[in-house]
């Protein structure tokens, strides 16, 4: 081929044609000025809401008919249905992003102050401003009840799916099936479970002498991270079972092969090779039991103190504070609520981002650091032992 | 484990499998109530290689698996007869399945390397995994088993200076042979091989047969083949199986290679070896 | 064909008896097997204590109230006449509400992802729809309380001035002040839609995205448009998906708690007009009379916890069965 030929320019063969794009153009143009007549010259009312109803109307409208210039029915159809399919999208798009700017606006002014994070709200009266309290008690109390909660529902989550996948089974369909059922409960009956059981309490039987003859709890934070467990439970299994699913077979079988145990096939391939993809499975649990209000509110009581102690007396959480203060009917407080609102939004978004980026590599593909790792490990090994010869 | 420390071309570190002759004596297979294999029987003799031909879904790959108890992992397999390795049952009450996998290994159709391990732990990782690893103290131990097994492999000189790599950077048929230095790290009397070439290109497909050709003198290799002309490059043996429709396989024919290809007695292996159908 | 089998070895004692493989397993393996058994048996345990533990504190409120309990619209336990069912109806409207809102929305927007976007706009998108679901249900509650419902009393008084003559549900008490609008179950249900938009959407997004491509590609070479496609094949695919999806959104708005307690003004009589300040629903009657109540009243909210969880317990079965029997479901994980 003689190289002073251009070369071909391409084809392009989707995204919307010129014809498509004119029709688009003149039905938003000419729907907009129809609009503007009938609310700024014809009709008394002026609503911003009406303007954009009656616009979107007037846009579809005339979208179809543009479109019926040069397209038959079936086509008018597909177009306007895009339209619509394209809007419902964007409606999506905008509420997250509506909550996500009015959250931020309105949070603004308390999380410019440095006290806001570091001053809890012991000492602070009503009449007190921004410059005085903060959420220092409630971020602890979030920290310690959602640490307590991964303490106790990742190895309970993570082991049962393990058995999910790893053993199976009937037992393990009917746990499967309860799981699926357990995740769909109300969190707020979660909470009520918790405070049902424990913080009424209930009577131990005769025979069963070393644990004293009642267990009961007070309103704590424990008690709090008990109730977030029961949710994050069910997320755990049901993430970490299909990212062990993924694990190829064909590894558990080469390991079966080279004469190991079940156990020893699972601690030293199945897992390994997961672990980037159980990572992401417990912090989706962390990010979903974060922001939980309503299994925490029964059982964690309220206080404005600051408590370290997750075992005695109430403790404040994040999620809490914000519904706290957002009742009050001060606006020094609401505006807490909203800056406590963000700092919630922003530890979310933390979580899931990186769940995302940790989630995005296939299972065992190996990161660059880890490669490093591992040829670091093996020169170092042979380095300091083969000197030893 | 003996004592031997460097040398240029070091021996097998740990104790060498010494080839052993497998026989099956009329094996049956089933999954749940589906009959696959019927009344197989086949000796396979110490240090000679047996090849495995026939179409596919005749139960060949079904029948590599009974030998070394992965069949059974399917759920709802079951079998039938007797699997004696030099002389004794895989299958007795007695022997935990642990025990004839670590003395049959197996390499699969797909290359398998350990992702997370680096080339130098994946040669090891049969006797990590089992907890046997080479401790602190003894990496020079495990440096020669890593070389010894990846130079029966014929993988040593391609690898020598990257072993820290992760298993998965290797090509294809590398990571083939990567886990035949594997299997064979962990001295197996025999080694299975599931169609080990049948995802390789002509170039790696020879290397993997080399390989075999090195090993046989060390290792009884059973290996499932498609391919009429590796059958008959590589192997002393063969058997060729084949399944009517709706009934199980069975074995129609075996003897030495040369026999099979050159001088078939049934008329059906003549037509299968010669490609008229299959 | 037996003559083939003449050049086999001499054949063992035959016996074509299945052999029984019951290997026993290296102790390392029975400890492994026992813990992680341990570990799947614990959950069921607690999903069984959850339910012994609801009815057994809901007894005694139920022993008073009997049959009643189901059928009383009033909350005064101090009398010993209260019930759940201004609050179930209430609850059950609210998240027909949200559903009404969202469903279009969440259908559209799924398809949108699944079938329109571009590549790089769809990744984005999945990523800011399970972003949306991972919103805590706290801060939907501040943006529904303190925007949403200054935005909606428009829309309310449009509704009611507009269709209540003609659908007479819509009309309310003073239509002429805004604040009769204020804390009504529209404004609580189109707040929830906002929650179980993104879980219907990703559920209806993720079954359409598995709607075969051959069958597309059929469609599209017998010369169908895009939306022709749509409707023959991914449609009739996914449409347990579809349904389940809804199904999956009802359970979560059944049961939403925060968003609702914020924006409602509790009520216990039947909510007749959803445009109208005031209305009730069981999750958060729950959170509000917990902390002031002891004995038969405890009781009679515990009895309420267990009403709410046998009732999402029938929804996402049902849920589960729809979508585990359409074609599409076998690969689904909701």
């Amino acid at each position: 081929m003689s190289t002073n030929l251009p070369a071909p320019g391409r084809i392009r063969t989707g995204g919307l044609n010129p014809d498509q794009l004119f029709h688009l153009g003149s039905a938003v143009a000419g729907s907009f000025a129809l609009t503007w007549m009938l609310f700024e010259r014809i009709l008394p009312v002026t609503s911003p809401l009406g303007f954009a109803v009656s616009w979107y109307a007037l846009f579809l409208t005339m979208y179809a008919v543009i479109s019926a210039t040069t397209l038959d029915r079936v086509g008018v159809v597909d177009r306007v249905v895009g339209a619509l399919v394209a809007t419902a999208g964007a409606v999506l798009v905008a509420v997250l992003a509506g909550i996500v700017v009015f959250i931020t606006i309105r949070g603004k002014g308390a999380l410019a102050h440095t006290n806001f994070y570091t001053d809890t709200l012991a000492l602070v009266g009503p009449d007190d401003g921004l410059t005085k309290g903060g959420i220092y008690s409630a971020m602890i109390g979030t920290f310690e009840q959602v640490a307590l909660a991964i303490l106790i529902s990742v190895p309970v989550g993570i082991a049962t799916a393990v058995y999910l996948n790893e053993v199976g089974g009937r037992l393990a369909r009917t746990v499967r099936t309860v799981v699926h059922a357990m995740s769909a409960i109300p969190t707020i009956v979660a909470g009520l479970f918790i405070y049902a059981m424990f913080i009424i309490g209930f009577d131990l039987p005769h025979w069963l002498p070393l644990l004293g003859d009642r267990v009961s709890l007070p309103r704590s934070g424990f008690a709090a991270s008990l109730a977030l467990s029961v949710s994050m439970i069910p997320v755990v299994i049901t993430t970490a079972e299909v990212v062990l699913r993924l694990v190829p077979n064909g590894l558990r079988e080469a390991s079966l092969a080279l004469g190991t145990s079940r156990w020893q096939t699972v601690k030293g391939v199945v897992l390994p090779t997961a672990r980037p993809g159980l990572i992401t499975a417990v912090l989706l649990g962390i990010a979903r039991v974060i922001g939980e209000t309503s299994p925490v509110l029964l059982v964690a009581g309220y206080t404005n103190a600051l408590n370290y102690d997750p075992f005695h007396g109430p403790q404040v959480s994040l999620p809490l504070f914000v519904f706290n203060l957002a009742r009050q009917p001060f606006d020094v407080a609401i505006a807490r609520a909203f800056g406590a609102a963000v700092v919630l939004l922003v530890l979310v978004v933390i979580f899931f981002a990186t769940a995302r980026i940790l989630g995005g590599r296939a299972p065992g593909q190996v990161s660059a650091r880890k490669q490093r790792r591992l040829s670091a490990r093996l020169a170092r090994r042979q380095l300091v032992e083969g000197n030893l010869l | 484990m003996t004592d031997t420390l460097t040398t240029p071309l070091p021996p097998l570190p740990t104790s060498a499998g010494t080839p052993a002759t497998l026989s099956a004596r009329n094996v049956g297979a089933w999954f749940g109530d589906h009959q696959v294999l019927e009344g197989v029987d086949l000796e396979m003799k110490a240090g000679q290689v047996t090849a495995l031909i026939g179409p596919s879904g005749c139960g060949k790959s079904t029948f590599l698996r009974i030998l070394n108890r992965m069949h059974e992992l399917v759920p709802g397999a079951s079998l039938s007869g007797e699997v004696l390795i030099d002389g004794d049952d895989i299958y007795a009450p007695t022997m935990p399945p642990i025990e004839s996998r670590r003395r049959i290994g197996m390499v699969f159709q797909k290359a398998n390397p350990f992702p997370t391990m680096s080339i130098h732990d994946n040669v090891l990782s049969g006797l990590k995994l089992a907890g046997k690893g080479f401790g602190k103290g003894r990496a020079a131990e495990a440096g020669d088993l890593v070389e010894h097994s990846l130079r029966s492999a014929g993988l040593w000189d391609e690898v020598r200076n990257r072993l820290g790599a992760p298993g998965g950077s290797l090509s294809g048929g590398q990571q083939q042979r990567l886990c035949i230095a594997r299997a064979l790290a962990v001295s197996p009397d025999v080694l299975l091989m599931d169609e080990p070439c049948s995802a390789l290109d002509p170039t790696s497909t020879r290397r993997v047969e080399e390989t075999i050709a090195a090993i046989a003198h060390e290792v009884t290799v059973v290996i499932v083949t498609h391919n009429m002309q590796q059958a008959q490059r590589v192997s002393d043996r063969c058997a060729f199986f084949l399944a009517a429709e709706n009934q199980p396989g069975h074995i129609v024919e075996q003897g030495s290679t040369a026999d099979i290809f050159e001088n078939p007695r049934d008329e059906r292996t003549s037509d299968y070896v010669n490609g008229r159908f299959g | 064909m037996s003559a083939l089998l003449e050049h086999a070895p001499p054949p063992p004692p035959r016996s074509d008896e299945r052999r029984e493989i019951h290997p026993v397993p290296p102790r390392s393996d029975r400890i492994f097997v026992g813990a992680v058994r341990t570990a799947s048996v614990s959950t069921l345990v607690v999903m069984g204590l959850i339910g012994l533990f609801l009815l057994l504190r809901a007894m005694p409120a139920l022993k008073v109230a009997k049959w009643h309990f189901l059928t009383e619209h009033q909350w005064l336990p101090e009398v010993n006449k209260f019930g759940v069912a201004s609050l179930l109806w209430g609850t059950i409207l609210i998240a027909l509400i949200a559903l009404a809102v969202a469903v279009p929305v969440a259908f559209g927007a799924a398809l949108f992802i699944s079938e329109y976007a571009p590549r790089s706009l769809k990744k984005l998108l999945i990523t800011l729809t399970d972003l949306m679901a991972a919103v805590p249900a706290v801060v939907y509650a501040m943006w529904g309380f303190f925007w949403l419902q200054g935005h909606l009393l428009e829309v309310s008084k449009f509704l009611s001035d507009t269709f209540g003559p003609v659908l007479p549900f819509l009309r309310v008490d003073n239509p002429d002040t805004l604040s009769s609008y204020s804390s009504s179950a529209f404004i609580a249900g189109v707040a929830v839609s906002a929650v179980v938009l993104p879980t219907i959407t990703s559920v209806m997004r993720e079954v359409f995205s598995q709607a075969p491509v051959s069958e597309r590609e059929g469609a599209i070479a017998l010369g169908a448009t895009k939306w022709g496609m749509i409707r023959t094949v991914v449609l009739p695919f996914g449409r347990g998906g579809i349904i389940g999806g809804i199904m999956l959104g009802l359970g979560r708005a059944l049961g939403e708690t925060i968003v609702v307690f914020l924006i409602i003004s509790p009520m216990f009589d039947f909510t007749t007009h959803p445009l109208q300040s005031g209305t009730n629903s069981i999750a958060p009657h729950i959170a509000l009379r917990s902390t002031e109540s002891s004995g038969t009243a405890l009781s009679g909210l515990l009895a309420c916890g267990l009403v709410l969880f046998l009732f999402t317990l029938l929804i996402n079965t049902a849920a589960g069965f729809v979508i585990s029997r359409s074609r599409s479901g076998a690969a689904t994980e909701i």
